[in-house]
């Protein structure tokens, strides 16, 4: 097992996370998904933008905040290949829109509501984010 | 109020993934790589979340509408398709190359990496590519 193990943190980091997505179902009626906050804001309607922007900017803002009072003790370790960077970041960009979201609209939400299509995603996206690791890791040696 | 409430929400969401070390993507590929040293720390994350989100949708269920807007909107298809699942898949295979999905990707944005930045321009890029996909088909089969 990993020393970085961390249940505890995980499991208040995660209340947190699932406070955010309660509190904005419950006070805007939204989903709390990121990729699909994302793509409304770049390709959404007007009226949709300005909730969605707030909600992003909080995003880094969050991080930064928790940094600032000591409160993230778990670093920051991102792969430096820009090849794997890019493509990466293109299949998250591409497949999250695709398959209509990601691990919060997915993953936190949707199972949190009972939705089969995002019980069928996060298996679907767990599945295959292990298996890119294993070869990625274990057979090319890469990341 | 709607826009700024959905700022505090994002910004409680990615305080949530800061304090769970989801910020760092070596830990979540930690996670994934079940052969490897493993850290499950991601699980405990996701319980955390389900928990209080899924307290959170309950209530939500129990009100005709939210406390600061007029309407939930909550997506309500059920059916299975090829798209949902290769998006996932494709998404899950970005996630296993270098450790960041969405949510996280965002919340570093103010941490002054390069390989966070670059992350985000080839995820908003894939994005852009998906739209693009799309309307090419729409345009070919209203023809």
């Amino acid at each position: 097992m990993d020393p970085a193990f961390s249940p505890l943190a995980g499991l208040l980091g995660g209340a947190l996370i699932g406070l955010a997505s309660a509190s904005l179902l419950l006070g805007d009626g939204k989903i709390a998904g990121v990729s699909g906050i994302l793509g409304g804001a770049l390709f959404g309607p007007r009226a949709e933008l300005a909730w969605r922007l707030a909600f992003l900017v909080g995003l880094p803002l969050g991080a930064w905040l928790v940094r600032r009072l000591g409160a993230d003790p778990h670093g920051f370790a991102i792969t430096s290949q820009p090849a794997l960077l890019v493509a990466g970041g293109l299949l998250v960009g591409f497949g999250t829109q695709l398959g209509s979201g990601c691990t919060s609209g997915h993953g936190i939400c949707g199972i949190s509501r009972g939705s089969p299509r995002s019980l069928v995603a996060t298996l679907t996206f767990l599945a295959t984010g292990v298996l890119t690791v294993l070869v990625l890791r274990h057979w090319l040696g890469v990341a | 109020m709607q826009v700024l409430f959905a700022g505090l929400c994002g910004l409680v969401f990615s305080a949530g993934l800061a304090v769970s070390g989801m910020t760092n993507p070596a830990k979540v590929l930690g996670f994934l790589d079940v052969l490897g040293r493993w850290d499950p720390t991601l699980a405990f994350v996701m319980a955390g979340a389900l928990a209080v989100s899924a307290a959170g949708f309950a209530l939500s269920r129990r009100r005709r509408r939210p406390w600061l807007a007029s309407a939930f909107a909550i997506p309500s298809r059920r059916d299975l398709d090829a798209r949902l699942v290769g998006g996932a898949a494709l998404f899950g295979i970005g996630w296993g190359m270098v450790g960041v999905c969405p949510g996280p990707a965002l919340a570093n944005l103010g941490r002054g990496s390069g390989e966070a930045v670059l992350f985000v321009g080839a995820m908003v890029a894939g994005m852009a590519l998906h739209r693009l996909a799309t309307r090419e088909r729409g345009a070919v089969a209203s023809r």
